[in-house]
């Protein structure tokens, strides 16, 4: 059995809106284990960054209930001093925008020496910086001793997301959350940060959260893959398995909407209606039902369960026993090897 | 003669420097670019941000100055054509990139999509409804939604209300500055299928701007690859994804993350090597400046920019 | 940056000289001159313009306007017709009192300002928040010269804490001890007054800064790394929200300009801004172009002041 890093059991992350709590991620529960890349997808509105940030315990305004277990600590139940020794020690967190999440006015060393020293009070001034000369060599930073002491502004984008990465990792921690690391940058930029964090992970053997919409991603780098829709998970599976076996009627009308480039077809797949606002989630059901009017009733569930239909593949409703796409031809194109 | 011609088009920016703010310098957006685009085709101009890409789509419609070159529409010299009411700013429209941001939050759908019929028609208040309901039913969008704000819709509703806009004067070629960069898989598989759709039906020609190789493969007839305002590539899609020439495209397409985990260390080799490459021939493929050279032609459709023999 | 103060500081010239033709123009433009009403109906028409003449106001605009600014260049801004004294001996004494009431006033705004912009940011949409949210509104809706009024009379006649006119007590020696306790005293009630009423815009920039720069993404960057609330807010939040008000120095001394005319006529205290008021009723146009043109240039050096200081503590403009 792999070695667990973080358990989350039965978490709720609920928003105030008006005089009403909605939960942007309704009792999900997930594990990610050492040395491994958990991918979670879904698009805008389902539920993935609201998880992310309730891992941190970055949400002011949220109420959270259920456990978030890192190492037997459980993350949701901690007190502001214990959750700031766990962040940016034990858990690194990339963020999607590297320009807005760098503070315009610090230079580089000391945005980085920061989550040094608030973990290592006692290490020297000199220490720090040298420890800092060694992170940004350790991203791929050229001229490093220049640019310690330059601002945000004064690098490209792709310096930044490394400037971020190298902040992320100063502890060397156990988990890495990456909410979208790659979104704001170039294709080039983006192979080149993903195969950075690739390399990180194996050298420090930590475990990664990687958040993310965009498959060709999830292709890239994960090992295991969780599909979100409307705040659950609605199947997961190692990313093998899920490329080449999806089950869950969203999972494969995802797959089938992204232009590969690989199909002839003209028309790409696109999924009826809209991904519901968090007022509007619907909570009782199957919650994609809606958006796949054709597949009866009575295929889904009354109260859909995550449930394993191979090893390690889970997958949420029964619906993807009776479903298929109007058009059935079309999916044939995606199913690869 | 191509439907639309740019011969040599460049685009340069002044730097404004010293105590006197003089100009000290230019930046080349957009350093002699030629594009011939036949009429009903998509080409994509593809490119990394800094590019020069939307530079160029913008100065064909008029919005950026140009610095030299030409722009040649049905034959017509648009180049430094007073834009204001010509015909070729009614044939020639625009879709921007994010839905969020260009549409006026204060108006009504109505108001947005009707914006450049009171420009360049005279319709009464009533034949002006009728068109924009048609236009909205046209783009699958209810005609009760006319009386709409732009926030009362999601983000793929909101590039229609923008395609709606872009033809409602019936355009006859529409340039898409990254229409679907801001829109999540299956919202941008709506757009990209109804983008095919109008051009079909309106006989409509592209010129499609996108920094993603996936949605250009997937929409574009011909391809042009811009790196520091220069091509350094123009050729079919085909050309450019099978049989990429220029050391840069070739470092393009390799960075496109493949769909298939099961390549994924063949992948990542593939990149290995062709960044060595591109590292070890960089000088071969660019001046000393880090530009690229002039397009040279190795088929009927392809051209490369590399050194001139000799 | 250097570039950048030289470049400001040019583009400051001409703003200058503009400044100073406006000014001299609309004088001109006054009805009047200063030997209406002076001299009594018996004169003789002939003689009063061949006054005119001998003074030189009958030449061309520019020709007269070159005699001013020569002189002005000179340190010598001509004589005042009603004090029969050099304008530049007029301003001496009373520039000095009006810099010491703006430099008062200016602590005094900052002293309320920033505790009540940081508890009113941090805490906002809370009781503490929409409290100094009220003050600040009462600030904005109260005019300064009556609240300058009512102090004066409350602080000044009734409790007698005060002084009411004047800017140190008649008869100390200047140098002196008591003579600085003195000066200090008599400014403190307008300065007070002023600061009270003015600093609201400076509480509600400084709120609105925080509340902007809290959700700020670098902000979660900061707490993503285990920064404790107390380190967010100190070195994140408040360095970055206090730049603009740095920046917002400069207008600070604009806008006192105009707190200043008021609060010196309603607290006898002599300075630039009832000498402006007292030329104004006795068509004393010496003083007048020469007090309004002191202020045209303390604005305009206010507003260089701002973009230097900007400069100095935005990177993102130093490097340029």
């Amino acid at each position: 059995m792999a070695d667990k890093l973080l358990e989350i059991k039965n978490l709720t992350t609920s928003f105030r809106i008006k005089d009403d709590y909605h939960a942007a991620v309704d009792n999900l529960s997930l594990t990610v284990n050492k040395n491994e890349v958990l991918a979670i997808v879904g698009e805008s509105g389902c539920g993935k960054s609201a998880l992310a940030f309730s891992i941190m315990g970055l949400h002011t305004r949220a109420k959270i209930d259920g456990d978030i277990l890192y190492r037997d600590k459980n993350i949701a139940k901690m007190t502001p001093a214990e959750l700031n020794k766990v962040r940016g020690k034990d858990i690194g967190m990339i963020f999607q925008d590297p320009l807005t999440s760098l503070n315009p006015l610090m230079q580089i060393d000391e945005q980085i020496g920061e989550t040094i020293l608030l973990h290592n009070k006692e290490m020297s001034k000199s220490a720090r910086q040298e420890r800092v000369l060694d992170l940004l060599n350790k991203v791929g930073i050229p001229r490093p001793e220049y640019v310690m002491n330059q601002f945000p502004h004064e690098l490209s984008g792709g310096m930044r997301q490394r400037v971020m990465i190298a902040m992320a990792i100063a502890n060397k921690p156990e988990l890495l959350i990456a909410d979208e690391p790659t979104t704001a940058l170039d294709v080039t930029i983006q192979s080149q940060i993903l195969d950075l964090i690739n390399k990180l992970k194996n050298e420090m053997n930590s475990g990664i959260v990687l958040i993310t919409h965009d498959l060709g991603v999830v292709a890239e780098m994960a090992d295991r893959v969780a599909v979100m829709y409307a705040g659950q998970i609605v199947e997961v599976a190692d990313v093998k398995t899920l490329f080449a076996n999806p089950k869950h009627p969203y999972t494969r009308s995802l797959l089938n909407s992204v232009p590969s480039g690989n199909e002839e077809q003209d028309q790409l797949h696109v999924i009826q209606g809209i991904v519901p606002s968090l007022q509007n989630l619907p909570r009782e059901g199957c919650r994609f039902s809606a958006r796949i009017p054709w597949v009866d009733d009575s295929a889904h569930e009354k109260h859909p369960e995550l449930r394993e239909v191979a090893p390690g593949h889970l997958v949420r409703c029964t619906c993807y026993k009776h479903f298929s796409f109007p058009d059935a031809s079309k999916e044939e194109q995606h199913v690869l090897s | 003669m191509s439907y639309l011609e740019v011969n040599d088009l460049k685009v340069h920016f002044p730097v404004k420097g010293g105590i006197f703010g003089r100009t000290v310098d230019h930046i080349k957006a957009v350093d002699g670019v030629s594009i011939s685009l036949e009429k009903g085709k998509t080409y994509g101009l593809v490119g990394e941000s800094g590019s020069g890409k939307s530079t160029t789509g913008r100065a064909i419609i008029g919005l950026n100055n140009i610095t030299s070159g030409q722009v040649i529409f049905e034959g017509e010299d648009i180049t430094n054509v007073k834009r204001t009411k010509s015909e070729a700013t009614k044939n020639i429209q625009m879709i921007f990139q994010d839905p969020y941001s260009s549409l006026n939050p204060k108006k009504r759908v109505v108001d947005i999509v009707s914006e450049p019929l009171r420009n360049f028609e005279n319709l009464t208040r009533k034949e002006e409804r009728k068109r924009v309901s048609e236009l909205l039913e046209l783009v699958g969008l209810s005609p009760e939604s006319i009386l709409k704000y732009p926030h009362e819709f999601s983000g793929g509703q909101r590039q229609r209300i923008g395609i709606a806009r872009a033809i409602a004067l019936k355009p006859k070629l529409i340039i898409a500055d990254e229409p679907v960069s801001a829109l999540d898989v299956s919202v941008q598989a709506q757009v990209l299928n109804f983008m095919k759709e109008i051009q079909k039906e309106l006989d409509l020609t592209y010129l499609f701007i996108s920094h993603d190789l996936g949605v250009i493969k997937h929409m574009c007839d011909d391809i042009g690859i811009m790196y520091k305002g220069r091509y350094v590539e123009e050729g079919t899609a085909d050309d450019i994804f099978s049989n990429p020439q220029h050391i840069y495209t070739k470092r393009l397409v390799a960075a496109i993350p493949d769909i298939d985990p099961n390549k994924r260390e063949e992948k990542r080799k593939f990149r290995e090597e062709v960044k060595t490459e591109y590292d070890q021939s960089y000088n071969d493929y660019f001046d000393e400046e880090g530009l690229a050279y002039k397009l040279q032609p190795i088929s009927d459709t392809h051209y490369v920019a590399l050194p001139e023999k000799g | 940056m250097w570039k950048f103060s030289v470049r400001r500081t040019l583009i400051m010239i001409p703003q200058l000289i503009v400044l100073s033709i406006l000014i001299f123009v609309l004088a001109q433009l006054m009805p009047g001159d200063a030997l209406s009403g002076q001299v009594g109906p018996d004169v003789d028409p002939k003689r009063l313009d061949e006054i005119r003449e001998q003074m030189g106001w009958n030449d061309p605009w520019h020709e007269q306007y070159g005699r001013w600014m020569g002189g002005i260049l000179q340190g010598d801004f001509g004589e005042s017709f009603r004090f029969k004294m050099p304008v530049t001996d007029l301003i001496g004494q009373r520039i000095v009192n009006s810099f010491w009431l703006s430099v008062a006033t200016l602590i005094l705004t900052y002293l309320i300002a920033i505790p009540l912009g940081i508890t009113s940011g941090r805490f906002n949409d809370t009781w503490r928040d929409q409290l100094i949210t009220g003050y600040s509104y009462v600030g904005f809706a109260t005019p300064l010269f009556i609240f300058a009024l009512v102090m004066l009379w409350l602080f000044g006649f009734t409790l007698q804490w005060f002084p009411t006119s004047g800017s140190v007590t008649p008869g100390l020696e200047p140098g002196t001890f008591e003579y600085m306790m003195s000066k200090l005293y008599h400014l403190l009630l307008p300065a007070i007054s002023m600061a009270l009423i003015t600093t609201y815009s400076t509480i509600q920039y400084l709120r609105n800064e925080i509340v902007d720069t809290k959700q700020k993404d670098f902000i979660i960057t900061a707490r993503a790394k285990g920064a404790s609330e107390s380190r967010v807010y100190n070195r994140h939040i408040l360095r970055n929200s206090l730049l603009p008000i740095a920046a917002f120095f400069g207008f600070e001394i604009t806008g006192l300009i105009g707190g200043s005319i008021f609060i010196e006529n309603i607290f006898g205290y002599p300075g630039m801004g009832q000498l402006l008021v007292e030329s104004i009723t006795l068509r004393d146009y010496t003083v007048l172009t020469a007090t309004t043109l002191l202020f045209g240039v303390a604005s305009i050096l206010g507003a260089l002041l701002s973009d230097i200081i900007l400069s100095i503590v935005d990177p993102r403009i130093r490097i340029k």
